[in-house]
C-alpha cells in the first residue's frame, strides 16, 4: 500500500494535475460569482511528500493559519483542507458579510467563521463534483470543520488518517488568488491510499 | 547548545547541553523522557496508537512501539531504565464536528496509549498538558528536563 502512492510516476502525477486543474477551475469559478470578483488560481502542484513536509508549503508547521477541513465520503475518499493566512481570511469574508466584517479583530466572529464554512462548502463542491462527472464515481463532501491554529496540528488529521497504511501523502495543491495575491489560499486534496486505485482506473490510467 | 529536530512520527535523544524539538503537535502526542542523572533526555512524536503489523517498519509512528524505542535508545546513551520519568503534550482535538467519527477522537486515543505503554515500563508521568483543541510546539531540555510547550492561543507555559 505505501509504495502505491510513493512510486507514482511522472506520467501518473501529470494525469493528476489535470485533474485538480479541471476541479480548481470549477471551485475558482464557483467562488469568483459568490464575491462578485474573480479569482485566478495557479495550475495545480502534485507531489507526494513525506508527511513532514507537508506543512511547508504554506510557511511551515507552527505557521498560523485558518484551515477548512472537510471529509470526502464515497468512491474515492480523502480529505480537503482549504488553507489560508489570518489576513487573507479576513479580507475574502469582509467581501461576504460586508458590514459585517470587522478586519482590525484579530479574532472571527461567528458571521465571519460560518462564511469561511460557507466558502470551504462551495469550493469542495464544486470540485468534487467536476471529479465526479470526470470519473463517473460518487463522491460527496462532509460538512466543513474549522479551525484557527499551526498548520502542522490542522494537516495532521488528514496524515493520521493515512498513517495506517502510508508515511507518504499524495497532495494537489492549487492556489487560489483575488486581485494582486490580495488573497492567498492553499487548496488540498489528499486522496486516501485506497482511493488512488481507484482514481486512476476510473480514469483508465494503468497505476504503474 | 544544539536544538535537535523531532518529526512527525519520529524520535531522538539528547544529551547535556542539548535540547530536542517538535512543532505542530495537533491530536499527535509529544512523549518527553529524562534521565535526571545523565541527564539524557527523548523525545517521540507519535500519530497513532497501535500498529496492526506484526512486524512495524516504522515504529517511531505508534505509541506502543515508540515508547520501548525511545527507552532502549536512552539505555544505550548510558540513561537508567528505572530513573526515567515522562512528560505529556499534545492529543488535541483540533476539529469539532456535529457527527463525531472515531478519527475525530484520536487525540484521547493518542493520550490513551502512550499512557499504557508508559505503564508497562513503570515510567511515572510528572506532568502533562494533553486535551483540549489547540495546537503544540514542544521543547525538551536535557540541562534540567524542562518541556515548554508553546500555542498559537495561549502563549508558552513550561512543564
Amino acid at each position: 500500500m505505501e509504495d502505491q502512492i510513493k512510486n507514482l510516476g511522472e506520467f501518473q502525477l501529470s494525469v493528476l494535475r489535470e485533474v485538480g486543474n479541471i476541479g480548481a477551475g470549477h471551485a475558482a469559478t464557483a467562488l469568483s460569482n459568490m464575491l462578485s470578483s474573480e479569482i485566478q488560481m495557479n495550475v495545480p502542484r502534485v507531489s507526494v511528500v513525506a508527511f513532514d513536509e507537508i506543512a511547508e508549503v504554506v510557511g511551515g508547521a507552527e505557521k498560523l493559519v485558518i484551515g477548512i477541513f472537510l471529509r470526502v465520503e464515497g468512491e474515492i475518499p480523502g480529505s480537503i483542507f482549504f488553507l489560508l493566512e489570518q489576513e487573507s481570511a479576513k479580507r475574502l469574508v469582509s467581501g461576504m458579510v460586508g458590514a459585517f466584517a470587522d478586519e482590525s479583530e484579530e479574532e472571527f466572529s461567528e458571521m465571519e467563521i460560518s462564511a469561511l464554512q460557507e466558502i470551504g462548502n462551495i469550493l469542495a463542491g464544486s470540485y468534487l463534483s467536476s471529479l465526479a462527472d470526470f470519473t463517473q464515481k460518487e463522491m460527496s463532501p462532509t460538512p466543513p470543520a474549522l479551525a484557527v491554529d499551526m498548520a502542522g496540528a490542522i494537516l495532521s488529521i488528514a496524515l493520521i488518517q493515512l498513517g495506517p497504511m502510508s508515511d507518504f501523502a499524495l497532495v494537489v495543491d492549487t492556489e487560489f488568488l483575488q486581485g494582486d495575491k490580495e488573497i492567498e489560499g492553499h487548496f488540498f486534496l489528499l486522496p486516501d491510499p485506497g482511493s488512488v486505485e481507484t482514481l486512476f482506473r476510473s480514469l483508465g490510467v494503468e497505476l504503474t | 547548545m544544539n536544538v535537535i529536530r523531532v518529526g512527525m512520527a519520529d524520535l531522538n535523544i539528547a544529551c547535556e547541553p542539548d535540547s530536542l524539538r517538535t512543532t505542530g503537535l495537533g491530536s499527535c502526542v509529544g512523549i518527553a523522557l529524562f534521565d535526571p542523572q545523565t541527564k539524557v533526555a527523548g523525545l517521540a512524536h507519535i500519530m497513532l496508537p497501535a500498529s496492526n503489523q506484526i512486524e512495524e517498519k516504522n515504529r517511531p509512528k505508534y505509541a506502543t512501539t515508540a515508547v520501548p524505542m525511545l527507552v532502549d535508545l536512552m539505555v544505550q546513551q548510558g540513561a537508567n531504565r528505572r530513573r526515567l520519568v515522562a512528560k505529556l503534550a499534545g492529543g488535541a482535538q483540533m476539529f469539532t464536528f456535529a457527527g463525531q467519527s472515531d478519527l475525530m477522537r484520536i487525540g484521547p486515543r493518542n493520550v490513551e496509549a502512550v499512557k499504557e505503554a508508559l505503564a508497562q515500563l513503570t515510567i511515572p508521568i510528572l506532568a502533562e498538558d494533553t486535551g483540549g483543541n489547540c495546537g503544540r510546539t514542544i521543547e525538551l531540555r536535557s540541562a534540567d528536563g524542562s518541556l515548554e510547550i508553546r500555542t498559537a492561543k495561549q502563549g508558552v507555559s513550561v512543564l
